[in-house]
C-alpha cells in the first residue's frame, strides 16, 4: 500500500511530467448594486511547463476557458400552433441546466478536441450535459436541447467566443468574458483547460461569487422573508405617491 | 440611466419606465381609468417577465386611483355602502384569482389565458364604447337632443333575494349583485394587473343601474382597495412585486395623471370616450395578432 502511494506521489513530487495551469480572475466577487448592467471578467494566468522549457515540437498549445453559472432545475416549455394560436404544448424538465455558460478558446473548439472529449469536459454549447428528468424520445430531447441553447444564446446567457483567448509567448494567456445583468446570483466557476494535440493536459478551477449587495440585497431578501410587510410597503408607497401628487397638483 | 430591478433580476433604463408610467398616467388622468390594461402589456414588450409585470402594475393603478378617490369623496361622489360590498367581493375574487393564477402558472397556460382574456374583454368593451360615443357625437352634431336613457337594472339583478337600500346610488337591490360583480373584477385584477374600472363603470351603469354621479367615484374606491389587495396577494404568493419597478412607474404615472386630468376638463367627454375606445381596440388587436403570429421565442424557461 505504501509503495503504491509512493508510486502515485512520484509524478506530483517531481512535478515534471505535465504542464500546470495557474489561473486567476480579475474579480472573485461581483456585487450587484443599483446600477449593475453586467460585468466584464478578465480571466488570465500562466502555463508552467516542466523544467520551464516550452515543448519543442511545433504542435500548437491551446487554452479554453469555461465560465459556468449555478445549475438550475428548470422546466422548458415549447409552443405549438393549436387551433390558430400559439400555446405551450409540450414540456421537458431538466434537473441541472447551467444558468450561465460561456466558453472562450484560442481557436474554435471543434478544431481542438474530438466529440468524445468535448462531451466529457462539456466543451461547447452542443456538448452540455443538461440531464433531462423525463424519458422523452431522443429526437424530442435533442429538439428541446437545441431550443434551450438557442433561447439562452439569444438572451446572452450562453455563448461561445472562439478566438477570445490570447496566448502570449506560449506561457501567459488571457480572455475577457462578459457577464450580462440577467444572470442569477450564486457561485460561478471559471474552468481553464490546457489542450495540446487533442488532449486535455491540465485543468484548473477558480470560483467567482455573484451576489446582490446593499439595497438590492435588502429588497430581494425582504420580498422573500417578510413578504407581508414587503407587500404593505409597496401599497403604502403607491398610496403615498398618489396622495402626494394630488396635494402638489391642488396648489397650482 | 440604468437601474437594476432586484426582483425582476435585470437592469432597465429608468427614464423609459418613468416615461411609460407617465404616458399611461396621462391617459388614465384623461379617461378616468387606471391604465393597468396598458402598463402590463407594455412592460412585457419591454422585456419584464409577465408575472413581475402583472404584479407590479397593480400598485401603479393603486397610486393612480388614490387622488381620484379623495377628490370624489370631497364632492360626495362615493357610495361607501355600495363600494364596501364591491370591495368585499373584490377581496374574495382576488384570493380566488391568486389561486387560479398559480394553477394556470403550473400548467404553463397563464400567458395564453391572459392574452385571450385581454382580447375578448378589450375587444368587446372597446367596440361598445366606440359605438356609444359615436352615436353621442352624431346626435350632438345633428342637433337632436339625446334621448334620456331610462335608468333601470337588469332583470337578473332584480331577481336576486335579500334586497337592501343603497341611498347614494338610488337603488333597492340585493347586495349579491355588486358582490358578484366585485368578485369577477377582483379575479381580473389579479390575472391581468388591471384595476377593472372600464368594466366596472359600464356594469354599474347598465347592469346595476346606479346614479351616474356616484359611478366613477365608487368604481375608483373599489379599484383602490382591490389593487392594494392584489399587490398583497402577489407579494405573499408569487413574490413577484418589484418595488423598484413600481416606484419608477408611480413616479411617472401620478405626474401624468394630474396633467391628463387638466387636459380632460377642456375636451368634450364623448370625444374622450371615442379616443379611449380606439386605444382599447388597438391594444386588443395587437394582442390578438400576437396570439396568431409565430412568436419570437418558441421555448420558454421556468424555474422549478
Amino acid at each position: 500500500m505504501k509503495r503504491l502511494l509512493a508510486l502515485l506521489l512520484v509524478p506530483l513530487l517531481m512535478g515534471q511530467s505535465k504542464p500546470v495551469l495557474v489561473p486567476d480572475v480579475s474579480q472573485r466577487d461581483i456585487e450587484i448594486a443599483y446600477s449593475f448592467t453586467g460585468a466584464e471578467l478578465l480571466l488570465f494566468g500562466a502555463i508552467l511547463y516542466p523544467g520551464g522549457r516550452l515543448p519543442d515540437d511545433d504542435k500548437p498549445t491551446d487554452i479554453v476557458v469555461v465560465v459556468k453559472g449555478p445549475v438550475q432545475s428548470i422546466l422548458l416549455r415549447e409552443k405549438q400552433k393549436v387551433a390558430g394560436i400559439w400555446v405551450n404544448a409540450s414540456r421537458l424538465r431538466y434537473r441541472s441546466a447551467p444558468s450561465f455558460y460561456a466558453i472562450a478558446s484560442s481557436r474554435p473548439i471543434s478544431q481542438l478536441v474530438n466529440d468524445r472529449t468535448r462531451a466529457i469536459y462539456e466543451l461547447g454549447l452542443d456538448s452540455l450535459q443538461l440531464s433531462p428528468a423525463s424519458s422523452a424520445p431522443t429526437e424530442e430531447q435533442e429538439r428541446f436541447a437545441r431550443g434551450l441553447v438557442e433561447l439562452k444564446r439569444r438572451s446572452g446567457l450562453y455563448f461561445e467566443a472562439p478566438g477570445a483567448v490570447e496566448i502570449t509567448d506560449g506561457v501567459l494567456y488571457r480572455a475577457r468574458v462578459t457577464i450580462p445583468a440577467r444572470v442569477p446570483v450564486g457561485r460561478f466557476t471559471a474552468e481553464t483547460f490546457l489542450i495540446r494535440d487533442g488532449r486535455v493536459l491540465a485543468a484548473a478551477t477558480r470560483d467567482i461569487d455573484i451576489r446582490k449587495s446593499g439595497f438590492e440585497r435588502f429588497v430581494a431578501r425582504s420580498a422573500e422573508r417578510w413578504s407581508f410587510v414587503y407587500g404593505l410597503s409597496a401599497v403604502a408607497l403607491s398610496v403615498l405617491f398618489g396622495w402626494g401628487a394630488g396635494q402638489i397638483a391642488r396648489r397650482f | 440611466m440604468d437601474i437594476y430591478l432586484p426582483i425582476a433580476n435585470l437592469s432597465v433604463n429608468a427614464l423609459v419606465i418613468v416615461l411609460l408610467g407617465g404616458g399611461v398616467g396621462l391617459l388614465s388622468g384623461m379617461f378616468g381609468v387606471g391604465g393597468g390594461f396598458l402598463t402590463t402589456p407594455l412592460l412585457i414588450v419591454y422585456g419584464i417577465p409577465p408575472t413581475v409585470a402583472a404584479a407590479s402594475a397593480a400598485s401603479q393603478v393603486t397610486g393612480a386611483s388614490v387622488s381620484g378617490v379623495f377628490a370624489h369623496i370631497r364632492r360626495g361622489g362615493v357610495d361607501t355602502k355600495m363600494g364596501g360590498v364591491l370591495v368585499a367581493g373584490g377581496l374574495l375574487g382576488s384570493i380566488f384569482g391568486g389561486w387560479l393564477f398559480r394553477l394556470l402558472q403550473a400548467s404553463g397556460q397563464i400567458d395564453t389565458v391572459i392574452a385571450i382574456v385581454y382580447v375578448l374583454m378589450l375587444g368587446s368593451i372597446g367596440s361598445l364604447m366606440a359605438h356609444e360615443s359615436w352615436t353621442a357625437i352624431r346626435a350632438t352634431r345633428s342637433g337632436a337632443p339625446p334621448r334620456p336613457r331610462k335608468r333601470r337594472h337588469h332583470p337578473l339583478v332584480a331577481a336576486l333575494p335579500l334586497r337592501t337600500r343603497f341611498y347614494r346610488s338610488g337603488l333597492y337591490i340585493s347586495p349579491l349583485a355588486p358582490l358578484l360583480l366585485g368578485f369577477f373584477v377582483g379575479i381580473l385584477t389579479i390575472l391581468l394587473g388591471i384595476g377593472g374600472g372600464f368594466i366596472l363603470v359600464p356594469a354599474m351603469l347598465y347592469l346595476l343601474g346606479m346614479t351616474t354621479q356616484v359611478v366613477v367615484g365608487t368604481s375608483l374606491f373599489q379599484t383602490l382597495f382591490v389593487t392594494a389587495m392584489a399587490t398583497m396577494v402577489h407579494a405573499t404568493t408569487t413574490k413577484a412585486v418589484d418595488i423598484v419597478l413600481a416606484a419608477l412607474l408611480l413616479l411617472g404615472s401620478v405626474a401624468g395623471a394630474q396633467i391628463g386630468a387638466r387636459f380632460a376638463a377642456r375636451v368634450k367627454p364623448e370625444y374622450l370616450r371615442l379616443a379611449l375606445a380606439v386605444i382599447v381596440l388597438l391594444v386588443a388587436f395587437r394582442i390578438g395578432l400576437g396570439l396568431g403570429w409565430r412568436p419570437d421565442e418558441i421555448y420558454s424557461v421556468e424555474l422549478s
